[in-house]
């Protein structure tokens, strides 16, 4: 009887856990949808979006500078852009990402010595690089118009 | 890769809006993540309502007293319930933290839960975390030397044992790793939070003589280099860690060690 009852227990590795299907599709948890916007979070996507962004404005500034060795006539024509409503407005973003993208670097090199990582000190650099960058953008216009 | 939107197999719809109990005054709703592999429908969010007059203070409680009473389908992880062991971590409104840490009257309004986000789900709240525990056993996380073993233990001075706090106490629940927008990008290259922390704690243990090959280990592109201190791993850490700060150090390190 003992013997029957013995055949009939399963074999030791049949009594392990069963191995999870692998030829599954498994879904993808969410993540970008899901996750609480938080300003440190999105302070680093705007460094990375202000640092492209000036890929793109420095071509502006080749272009100004390309238009001046050109000749009298081309540069005003360029400079009839350059001052345009449209033209102020991206020249505006310009400034903004070159000097939002510049503080933002500043913090880099202050976390790269290993330091300005507690919570406190990532929420105050991550407010400081959002308002300083939007003062001294206004600050540096206001002074272009007054010596204009 | 980058890729913002989830796969169609991925995206979340409308599940069930499970019934409320009856008679119960003080009631909260709780949305869940579902997916089940034995159907083949797209994963979905399910309502429930929990009495919480007879419920515990902690998201767990929520958890398990849904599973009791209301649906017993619902799956996740869950052991110690004391924050120590790690099983329970999720996503729970909108952070990473573990359910059995988290008071659900620290949430405001529905309790909105989901798996640790962009990981494989094998059930439910239940992610796939062998990718993480194949890196984290890729840094060698153990006593490495060359002389002879003393004859008693290895010992080590007061301040040398100092530089392990704020790393020994990981309980590698993945929270911060799943956190981390490069982890979610490259999270099959680049070994992320807490496996970068678990890493550090090896460099600097004063007992570890395997330091070079470490480093030698982590100089890549990818493996250490893709943290861009975007901060989202120390502010979710439940364990109030700071796997930022570990990897800076790693890097300055690198750096060190060239000069």
């Amino acid at each position: 009887m003992s013997s029957d009852l013995v055949t009939k227990l399963p074999l030791p590795e049949e009594t392990l856990m069963a191995e999870p299907k692998s030829n599954i599709e498994r879904p993808l948890s969410p993540h970008l949808q899901i996750y609480r916007p938080m300003l440190t979070m999105t302070m680093s996507i705007v460094h990375r979006m202000t640092g492209a962004a000036l890929y793109f404005g420095t071509l502006l500034l080749v272009w100004w500078l390309v238009a001046l060795a050109t000749g009298p006539d081309y540069f005003a024509y360029v400079q009839n852009i350059a001052g345009s409503f449209i033209g102020r407005l991206v020249l505006f973003g310009y400034t903004w990402a070159l000097v939002h993208h510049a503080i933002g670097g500043l913090r880099h090199l202050i976390w790269d010595t290993g330091r300005g990582f507690d919570l406190n000190a990532i929420e105050w650099f991550a407010r400081a690089n959002l308002v300083g960058s939007i003062v001294i953008t206004v600050a540096l216009w206001a002074i272009g118009y007054s010596v204009l | 890769m980058v890729q913002l939107t989830l796969p169609r197999n991925s995206k979340v719809t409308q599940g069930k809006a499970w019934e409320k109990p009856a008679g119960a005054s003080n009631v909260r709703e709780f949305k869940i993540y579902r997916w089940n592999p034995d159907d083949s429908t797209n994963p979905r969010v399910d309502s429930y309502f929990v009495d919480m007059d007879g419920c515990g203070p902690m998201v767990l409680d929520g958890l398990i007293k849904i599973k009791n009473e209301i649906d017993p389908t619902l799956t996740f992880r869950r052991s110690c319930r004391e924050g120590i062991c790690g099983s329970c971590a999720m996503n729970i409104d909108g952070t990473n933290t573990l359910a059995c840490t988290r008071g659900i009257n620290e949430v405001k309004g529905t309790v909105k839960i989901y798996p640790l986000p962009h990981m494989p789900v094998v059930k439910d709240l239940i992610p796939d975390l062998s990718n993480f525990y194949a890196q984290h056993a890729s840094v060698e996380p153990w006593l490495q030397t060359v002389t002879p073993e003393p004859q008693k233990e290895w010992l080590q001075s007061h301040d040398d044992r100092e530089k392990l706090d704020g790393l020994y106490e990981c309980i590698l629940c993945a929270c911060c790793s799943t956190s981390c927008p490069s982890y979610w990008w490259n999270g099959d290259r680049y070994l992320g939070p807490a496996v970068l922390l678990q890493a550090y704690r090896w460099l600097i243990d004063s007992r570890d003589e395997a330091t070079g090959d470490r480093l030698d280990n982590l100089e890549d592109p990818f493996r250490l280099y893709r943290c861009h201190t975007i901060m989202n791993c120390a502010k979710a850490c439940p364990k109030g860690l700071n796997p930022a700060k570990a990897i800076a150090e790693v890097k300055k390190l690198m750096v060190e060690r060239k000069l």
